[in-house]
């Protein structure tokens, strides 16, 4: 058995006086593709925003890839982070945002490309022909010299998970990717998804209320509540024999809402 | 009093004098004034706290301070301190300056206009601080704000007759010098206006297009 890709240990955040994450802790394998569910608030969010240094924890530890993420080891004592160890940390890792965010004044090609020819320095060329794979992968080939305004939202997240493959990381965060999406757009996105799993051996987080999605896409589900993970389990076990009261109000909850599981 | 149209003809060529040093005084302020006013803009945002709020109080002091007090003060009371420029420097370093503190309300807003999720994406694709403002944040936010900016600059443009206190031969000081060599001021000083209203005009037109080219960006 290999070493865990993603290691929490005991993790906490606060937003003011609202504790958000209380001692987390938790693993994922390489290769493993993880759902997140939850209500809202439960922090499921939080742990990808962590993971992509995009908010900082307030104790505890957290391993990505066999180094330390918010702290660096120097002469065997452990330091906060400086801005280049988080720089070399943030190229193992990918993130997909709800709200897409592409780059708006540069054109969905430029949007792949520029990560690559900025942080790796990589040739024009060389990126332009990666990003054409990528954009081949996701189906916006013939839209590479569109700008982001002209296309739907689906074709925006479809870009937007090219641009994060490009700096090829090891771990791809998808937070709520679909939930900005009009319902037709959905499947667009979550069929990206699913080839992107069945092409790579990435291990993918994923936070979503699509509970069906997550059902056929996840090896393993966690069920988040109020900062703790009050369930996890085959995605079998927690969405058809929930054993957990709070588990089964919320997935019932969701049903009820219209949510396919 | 009559107008006298070959009085005209002869002061023309000296007030063209003055416009040009007037059209170059409002081009060099415009510039010093959008370095700074990004300069401050950012300093504001600065972690540092000291620098933010050192930055913030000067900018303060300089917009509640009058330009003319301020052209004095360094034009007049600078040479006590060693500090010795030429007119048209310290005329143009006083408008640089104070331009800049509103520019930098501008630069404000158009920074804070940029969405949260840009900076994140910024982030996520791995950007340092450096190319996260030159590729992501200014070039996003300077288009919204050129108007606005374009409108102080012609604001600036009109007070530069304020730069005659400090001896810099710009349009209003020529006027007034041959009207008190030829004591004769209806046609210097009507001039004076026909001009800051035909660049004024010009400004106006130049501004709608502006507004029109950079004033919406879209999502």
């Amino acid at each position: 058995m290999s070493a865990p890709i993603i290691k929490i240990d005991g993790i906490s955040k606060s937003f003011g006086t609202f504790k958000v994450l209380d001692g987390l802790s938790m693993q994922v394998m390489p290769g493993e593709k993880l759902a997140l569910i939850g209500p809202s608030g439960s922090g499921k969010t939080t742990i990808l925003r962590i993971l992509m240094t995009l908010e900082r924890i307030d104790s505890g530890h957290i391993q990505v890839d066999g180094e330390q993420l918010y702290h660096m080891e120097r002469n065997g004592r452990l330091l906060t982070a400086d801005e280049r160890h988080l720089a070399k940390m943030r190229q193992k890792i990918g993130m997909v945002f709800q709200l897409f965010n592409l780059f708006p004044h540069k054109c969905v090609i430029d949007n792949v490309t520029l990560a690559p020819m900025l942080t790796k320095a990589m040739p024009r060329a060389a990126a332009e022909k990666r990003a054409m794979e990528l954009l081949d992968m996701v189906g916006m080939v013939d839209k590479a010299k569109a700008m982001p305004a002209q296309l739907s939202g689906g074709q925006k997240q479809r870009v937007a998970i090219a641009r994060a493959l490009a700096l090829s990381p090891k771990i791809m965060l998808f937070d709520e990717v679909t939930s900005a999406l009009d319902p037709e757009l959905v499947d667009e996105v979550l069929n990206v998804m699913r080839k992107l799993a069945a092409e790579t051996d990435m291990t993918m987080l994923l936070v979503t209320h699509e509970m069906g999605f997550a059902h056929d896409f996840a090896d393993r589900v966690l069920f988040f509540d109020r900062g703790r993970i009050v369930e996890e389990g085959k995605p079998d076990e927690i969405f058809r024999h929930p054993k957990q009261e709070r588990t089964q109000g919320f997935l019932k909850k969701i049903i009820a809402a219209g949510h396919r599981v | 009093m009559e107008w006298d149209w070959d009085f005209v003809r002869q002061i023309l060529p000296t007030l063209i004098q003055g416009v040009k040093i007037t059209i170059l005084a409002t081009l060099l302020g415009s510039v010093l004034a959008a370095i700074v006013g990004l300069g401050i803009a950012l300093a504001r945002r600065s972690p540092n706290r000291a620098l933010s709020r050192t930055i913030g109080f000067l900018a303060e002091f300089i917009r509640g301070t009058p330009l003319l007090v301020q052209l004095y003060f360094i034009f007049y009371v600078l040479p006590d301190f060693g500090v010795l420029l030429p007119p048209l420097v310290a005329g143009v370093i006083g408008l640089g300056l104070h331009y800049g503190t509103y520019t930098a309300e501008v630069y404000r807003a158009g920074i804070d206009n940029v969405p949260r999720g840009q900076w994140e994406a910024a982030k996520a694709c791995n950007l340092n601080a450096t190319q996260t403002w030159t590729h992501i944040i200014m070039p996003q936010a300077i288009p919204p704000m050129i108007p606005a900016l374009a409108n102080y600059f012609i604001a600036m443009f009109k007070e530069t007759p304020l730069l005659s206190a400090i001896t810099v031969l710009e349009l209003m000081n020529q006027a007034k010098s041959v009207a008190n060599t030829y004591y004769r001021y209806i046609e210097p000083i009507t001039l004076v206006g026909a001009f800051f209203l035909a660049i004024s005009l010009f400004s106006v037109v130049l501004l709608r297009w502006l507004e029109h080219r950079y004033g919406r960006i879209e999502r």
